[in-house]
């Protein structure tokens, strides 16, 4: 009973702190916030008992894009463009998604129902065979590195690839610039070596 | 505030616990809650913390943009070297069965090898997306 006035609480903070994200113009605010909103989260899925979920959630939302979120502010403006206009139809578009997305939230099976269709297919054979096949006790990390490793391995190539991209984009070191400046470079030798044959 | 004293003495005298509870939360994945992508991320955030308080400079004199780009190549190399290796060793891709004689042993060589491919990957790609961000210049 505890557990869902602690959960009835933290979605209120989620609320809440979503309201006056909506209603601040400071964009320092907003990046302080939303670190705050992935807190709560993160509270709430330890609350659901789900550890690793809200240990990765408080390390990567509320740490590490919240600071990666600050050094991208070094070059926004201040404040957020005022917006002038009132798009009315994004809004009714909003209300009716948000409406259908309640309307099904109803057909969900009840949290911890352990004969919810997710919990009926492969989740009984992990539980029962991962501990005396492996000696591990944190099923998480079998189903995350074992018995899903092709998984896992994808989630690694697209971190890897996510953050080369970005690095690329926003060092600009690649292989054509590098090119371009061992060519400008170059052109400003022959010119130099030009200029000191005139002068000879 | 970068020169205000606290924060250096007290970044210097966190930077080493971080680490450490990072390879806590690295090799303590399977007990535990934890494993590569969290503690991939507490490390970086040791050295983001020291980039921070001592200047871009300072921390990328620490861990220099080439060792970070190299590392990120490695955490997936390692992963993906993991299974060439099963492979080799007569099994399926990624089936860790062949790496020692008890399965759970197997299970556990492998579990942790490839979590370290993982965290080496989420370490490297966000110091490397930090140092990114802050040393941008926008073009003129």
């Amino acid at each position: 009973m505890i557990e869902l006035w602690v959960n009835v609480f933290l979605v209120s903070l989620l609320v809440i702190i979503t309201f006056y994200i909506m209603r601040l113009r400071r964009l320092i605010g907003i990046v302080a916030l939303s670190g705050a909103y992935s807190l709560t989260a993160a509270a709430i899925f330890v609350n659901m008992d789900a550890v690793d979920v809200a240990f990765t959630e408080a390390a990567v939302g509320s740490g590490i894009s919240t600071i990666l979120f600050l050094a991208a502010l070094r070059y926004l403006p201040v404040e957020e463009a005022h917006e002038t206009r009132y798009p009315v139809w994004s809004l009714f578009l909003c209300g009716i998604v948000g409406l259908m997305l309640i309307i099904a939230a109803f057909a969900l099976p009840e949290f911890g129902d352990p004969n919810a269709p997710a919990h009926l297919h492969v989740a009984p054979r992990y539980i029962e065979e991962s501990y005396p096949l492996f000696h591990i006790p944190n099923v998480v990390t079998n189903v995350l590195a074992s018995y899903r490793g092709f998984d896992t391995l994808g989630e690694t190539v697209v971190v890897f690839t996510a953050g080369l991209g970005v690095i690329i984009l926003l060092t600009g070191s690649t292989l054509s610039m590098r090119f371009k400046q061992s060519a400008t470079s170059s052109d400003n030798q022959t010119a130099k070596s030009d200029e000191e044959t005139r002068d000879a | 505030m970068r020169d205000n004293p606290v924060f250096k003495i007290v970044s210097k005298i966190l930077f080493g616990p971080i680490i450490i509870y990072g390879l806590y939360v690295q090799f303590h994945g399977d007990y535990g809650p934890g494993g590569g992508f969290q503690a991939g991320v507490i490390v970086a955030a040791a050295f983001i913390l020291y980039s921070m308080i001592y200047g871009l400079e300072e921390g990328r004199k620490l861990m220099p943009d080439w060792i970070i780009r190299s590392v990120m190549a490695l955490g997936v190399l390692v992963f993906g070297g993991t299974g060439i290796a099963s492979i080799l060793l007569g099994a399926n891709y990624l089936d860790y069965s062949p790496f020692a004689y008890k399965i759970y042993k197997a299970q556990h060589l492998g579990i942790i090898i490839v979590e370290l491919g993982v965290g080496l990957t989420v370490f490297a790609v966000m110091l490397g997306l930090f140092n990114a961000f802050a040393g941008f210049k926008p073009h003129k």
